[in-house]
């Protein structure tokens, strides 16, 4: 511990405590927004207006700006979800636990959009919407962990005994993410080989790279928002017998 | 650290890697069913299903594209660069179905070792570039990257 | 390049567009639920702490 300097050890010590979580993050979800606007306007006008369509796939391969970064997430999520589980089990930290369930519905979301995007994108490409090769049906997997996780959270009541559930589901459910990565070069599959992430420059032209990363970096800012909000609300009803959820609730209960 | 949190940080590094492990052995028996698709050499060989539907996936080669009755009937070959089998498809073909392209044909093999297929998916290379690069890239000299399978 | 040619996508207008809505879509639930969610928690406890207080 004593290498970690003490500015930060006090910095990560402050943000356990949900009242200070609550209130920083109040003040940091502006700048968020306005990062996140800056990035998706860019990557987007970069992605479907600048970049030119591609030498085989014409302008269909312009779902790639959502595609590839959703699928991203999803398994970003998912490890994010885990470490904060497995902190969570250990140090008994609740702001941990808040930040593993709070993560589960977004990472859902991206799971179903990378799910949802592919298949429109394989319908006019590969010449069918689903095929039941290992990166589609891996991916699959992924998106019913997530709802596993989602659903065993809502079914037991007392929310540290369903944190802890949760958390070693989730845990179990990791040795999925290096399966879904390596399916494509594990196995024969009708998707693709990795792009972006390969060991030799990636075989996209730059003209086509640049917004997909900006894309994905809007992603990640997107998941920081999104989780904030969602983590505030879980917060708000873990902490509703505590005096600052009991004042804030006078101040901005609107009465 | 203490002791307890210690003992929680090993169950749970012993939970993950048991989960691992049991996963590992379950992919390595079932490998055979999770390929998607049998390479040609695979047919050539006799390893693929003998009066039975699977998949069989390739380049197409150039060239090899005929439409022997003028009809819907196509013909072409497919190779793994190593060996090449026949397939024969009646139907729509995908948008992304040419020559040079590597597709993943469903159906089974008739008496003389024609593939028949019933269904044809075009398989995406993990290229991406505008037109007029493909065009300089064409020039033999410098092949595009990552193409060379 | 004009409006109609974009939003044409080379042919590939449908697969395009309802990708890109259903992103927006989901990615606007995933926030506004949660805003909703907090709004009336926040109400809620407010009530009761006035019914309380009374």
């Amino acid at each position: 511990m004593f290498l970690v300097p003490d500015l930060v050890v006090r910095f990560f010590h402050r943000m356990a405590s949900p009242p200070h979580f609550y209130a920083f993050s109040e003040r940091l979800m502006p700048w968020l927004v306005v990062i996140f606007m800056l990035l998706a306007v860019t990557g987007l006008y970069g992605g479907l207006y600048l970049a030119p369509p591609d030498y085989q796939q014409g302008d269909s391969y312009r779902i790639i700006y959502i595609h590839v970064p959703s699928a991203w997430m999803s398994l970003f999520i998912y490890v994010v979800m885990a470490i904060a589980g497995a902190i969570g089990l250990i140090w008994r930290i609740k702001l941990a636990e808040i930040v593993m369930i709070s993560s589960a519905s977004v990472g859902a979301s991206f799971t179903f959009i990378a799910l949802v995007t592919g298949s429109l994108w394989g319908k006019p490409m590969w010449g069918t919407w689903w095929v039941w090769d290992a990166r589609l049906t891996s991916e699959l997997i992924l998106l019913f962990l997530y709802l596993g996780i989602i659903g065993l959270y809502g079914a037991i009541d007392d929310k540290r005994t369903a944190s802890k559930a949760v958390a070693i589901l989730a845990l179990v459910g990791v040795v999925n993410i290096p399966i879904i990565h390596y399916s494509v070069e594990w196995w024969n599959t009708l998707h693709q080989g990795p792009t972006v992430a390969k060991m030799d420059k990636p075989s996209i032209h730059v003209s086509m790279l640049t917004p997909l990363l900006l894309m994905a970096l809007a992603f990640k800012v997107y998941y920081a928002i999104a989780l904030i909000l969602q983590a505030r609300v879980e917060l708000l009803q873990r902490e509703r017998n505590s005096q600052w959820v009991k004042t804030k609730a006078v101040e901005e209960g609107g009465l | 650290m203490k002791p307890a949190r210690k003992q929680r940080l090993i169950l749970i590094g012993l939970m993950v890697l048991g989960a691992s492990l049991a996963t590992a052995f379950a992919l390595k028996s079932f490998n055979d069913n999770l390929m998607y698709f049998f390479p040609p050499t695979d047919v050539v060989e006799g390893k693929a299903p003998k009066d039975a539907l699977f998949r069989l996936g390739g380049m197409v080669i150039k060239g090899s594209v005929e439409r022997p009755d003028k009809g819907m009937m196509v013909r072409f070959k497919l190779t793994d660069f190593n060996k090449e089998v026949t397939v024969e498809y009646t139907g729509i073909l995908p948008d992304l179905f040419r020559e040079g392209q590597g597709i993943v044909a469903h159906g089974r093999l008739n008496a003389q070792g024609v593939f028949i297929a019933e269904e044809v998916l075009a398989k995406h290379d993990e290229n991406y570039m505008p037109p007029e690069i493909k065009a300089t890239l064409k020039n033999p000299a410098n092949p595009p990257a990552g193409q060379a399978q | 390049m004009s409006l109609q040619e974009f939003l044409a996508m080379g042919g590939y207008a449908f697969y395009v567009w309802t990708s890109y809505g259903i992103c927006l879509v989901v990615l606007l639930a995933n926030v506004v639920i949660p805003i909703i969610q907090r709004k009336n928690f926040l109400r809620q406890q407010g009530l009761k702490q006035k019914r309380q207080d009374l």
